[in-house]
């Protein structure tokens, strides 16, 4: 098959008997007609509308969608932190009412808490649910030798990288077994290069450990160098759009940027993303400058 | 660029042109009080008499103005007789430095003028307790509620809006009807330090700590914390070095009240010394005595300063400084 004709519903057999097999374990998230209308003094606007899916246990489910297509909103909802105006979550068949130690949360900010050390941020969420300080100590040192932070148990966060910050913050959230862990553009305010090694990273922990990720991002690379599925959000209102099984086999690496199906997914993601026929009456193309020349006309630079 | 230029807009200087610039601003103000009181061209408009003459109601050690005395010295020297002499002086209202800087010593050894009078070091510590006491009792009750005000909408809403009108009311108007409720002792001055500062206190602490980014609770709340626990295990920790700053810039607030405070009732107090020694003309001493409300002001500042960057060794501010 050539590089240009891939499809990217096209599954090689052992990826479609991944998917087979991914399929028939137990549903852990069940979103069901979610709606979310947000009340100003200007009127409603709906940020999502009617959306639905599911996730598998162990599944890696990215979320993707141009500006505003309700995300961010979308993943709030899911770990309780904003209420939702219609539909139903459920987290292993339970309706979700408000954030809890079942759903981890990773941001895209840096929230670790400054005034505790590395180790004590990760003992947080074990410290707040009753278990006893030393118990705490040891299940955290476990998870901070699984990112690779066990130096750092004792610095304080102001004194690590961005890099480094998110990988604690990803032991704070494992440490508590969550059902599902939740990731809003974690690696959004990452540098190229570290967001690569993060990248990589994430993957091997997923692999070790058992726990289902739902990841936001804007990265259409990023999307599908991780996930199994690709949700793909639509803006005004946010809409299911299509949910992308990824064809690029696993285990995943860098250097299947340039694969047949790679090129496909992302293909489809860019025409879903940028359709075509939008970018005319875009934002985009109202603004664009006229541009005047303030050089001499013989100095060219291309 | 090797080194910084002395005007960069908001750039930190070289630790030794910071010393620099530090003993500087000390330095400087006494430079120019070592001017005016040792350079006699400079202000001196009054005349020190050392010997009176032919003037009648001239006396040895008295000071005169400068045209006065030069128009005496004329009289005298048309009417003949002897010339007065005296020299050039500043006003006894600004004694030298080194006047006051004897003051500051003399001012612990000599006893009190009268006999049930007080030391000045106990003046001192009348003041110190005043504004301990003063501060401890506002503290007390506008930390916590600042911080649930800060936290908790409800309350914010509840108490803000009249602690608002409140800070408006000036605290040494309520001198007589303290006086009125709490006798004329300690008390009343307590409760002028307690209401110039609590009304502030609460505000500003507060807004710090509704300055707490909210995504460090919502990081907790998907940690499985629960919202009582938020306030002691996130807010409070959160907020604590701020909290510590605020509380030193506050204390600073709280000794401007005290002077106003120990004049309420019986003077007492470093303010009771301040007028005796005014009221004798001892100039020097109420200088020495201002002098040293702002050292001791400034030191226990430096003190907290010190003890904060050991407190909260994750505080980036405060360990950057």
């Amino acid at each position: 098959m050539d590089n240009t004709t891939h499809d990217y519903l096209s599954q090689s057999d052992a990826v479609k008997a991944r998917f087979d097999k991914l399929k028939q374990r137990e549903v852990i998230l069940e979103v069901k007609g979610l709606n979310k209308v947000y009340k100003s003094a200007q009127g409603e606007t709906t940020a999502l509308s009617n959306v639905s899916f599911k996730t598998h246990r162990r599944e890696f489910v990215c979320v993707i969608g141009p500006s505003g297509c309700g995300k961010s909103t979308l993943i709030r909802i899911l770990a309780g932190l904003e209420s939702y105006s219609g539909g139903q979550v459920l987290l292993d068949g339970k309706p979700v009412t408000g954030p809890g130690r079942d759903r981890g949360m990773v941001f895209q900010g840096y929230t670790l808490f400054p005034w505790l050390t590395v180790r004590k941020n990760v003992m947080f969420g074990l410290e707040m649910n009753g278990m006893s300080s030393e118990e705490a100590r040891r299940e955290a040192d476990l998870w901070l030798e699984l990112v690779g932070l066990e130096r750092f148990a004792s610095a304080y966060p102001h004194q690590l990288s961005g890099g480094m910050k998110q990988r604690v913050a990803i032991a704070r959230a494992l440490v508590n077994q969550p059902r599902i862990l939740l990731m809003d553009e974690p690696f959004g305010a990452l540098d190229a290069q570290t967001r690569c090694k993060m990248q990589a990273h994430l993957l091997d922990i997923w692999r070790n450990v058992d726990v289902t990720i739902l990841f936001i991002t804007h990265d259409l690379d990023e999307a599908i160098l991780l996930a199994d599925r690709i949700l793909v959000l639509k803006a005004n209102p946010g809409e299911v759009q299509e949910l992308i099984e990824v064809p690029v086999p696993r285990p995943r690496s860098v250097d299947q940027l340039f694969t047949p199906e790679f090129i496909a997914t992302k293909a489809r993601l860019e025409a879903l993303i940028h359709p075509p026929a939008s970018i005319a009456s875009d934002e985009v193309e109202t603004v664009k400058p006229h541009m005047i020349r303030f050089t001499n006309v013989a100095d060219n630079v291309e | 660029m090797e080194t910084t230029a002395w005007f960069a807009a908001r750039q930190e200087l070289p630790p030794n042109r910071r010393k620099l610039l530090a003993i500087g601003s000390f330095v400087l103000p006494i430079l120019i009080w070592c001017l005016v009181s040792y350079v006699p061209f400079l202000w001196h408009p009054m005349v020190r008499i050392s010997d009176p003459g032919a003037v009648d109601y001239f006396q040895a050690d008295m000071l005169v103005d400068k045209a006065v005395f030069q128009a005496e010295l004329e009289t005298v020297q048309t009417q003949g007789g002897a010339l007065p002499v005296g020299e050039l002086s500043n006003p006894i209202y600004l004694p030298p430095p080194h006047k006051v800087a004897e003051a500051f010593y003399t001012g612990f050894t000599t006893p009190p003028a009268s006999k049930d009078g007080l030391w000045l070091h106990q003046s001192l510590w009348q003041s110190i307790q005043v504004i301990f006491w003063g501060f401890l009792l506002s503290s007390l009750v506008a930390v916590p509620l600042g911080v649930l005000a800060g936290t908790y909408s409800a309350v914010s809403r509840l108490f803000e809006p009249f602690i608002e009108f409140f800070r408006y009311l000036p605290a040494p108007a309520f001198g007589a009807l303290a006086v009125a409720v709490l006798g004329i002792y300690e008390g009343p001055k307590i409760a002028i330090i307690f209401i110039g500062t609590f009304f502030q206190q609460v505000l500003i602490i507060s807004n710090t700590t509704r300055k707490l980014d909210y995504a460090l609770l919502e990081a907790a709340l998907t940690l499985g914390t629960s919202r009582l626990k938020l306030l002691r295990h996130v807010v409070i920790p959160g907020i604590l070095p701020d909290l510590y700053r605020d509380q030193r810039i506050l204390l600073g607030w709280a000794w401007t009240y005290l002077i106003v405070a120990e004049l309420i009732g019986t003077s007492s107090g470093i303010t009771w010394f301040i007028t005796q020694q005014a009221r004798y003309e001892h100039f020097e001493n109420v200088y020495a005595a201002i002098l040293m409300i702002g050292i001791i002001g400034l030191g226990t500042d430096l003190v907290l300063a010190w003890l904060g960057k050991r407190l909260f060794p994750w505080d980036k501010p405060a360990n950057k400084q």
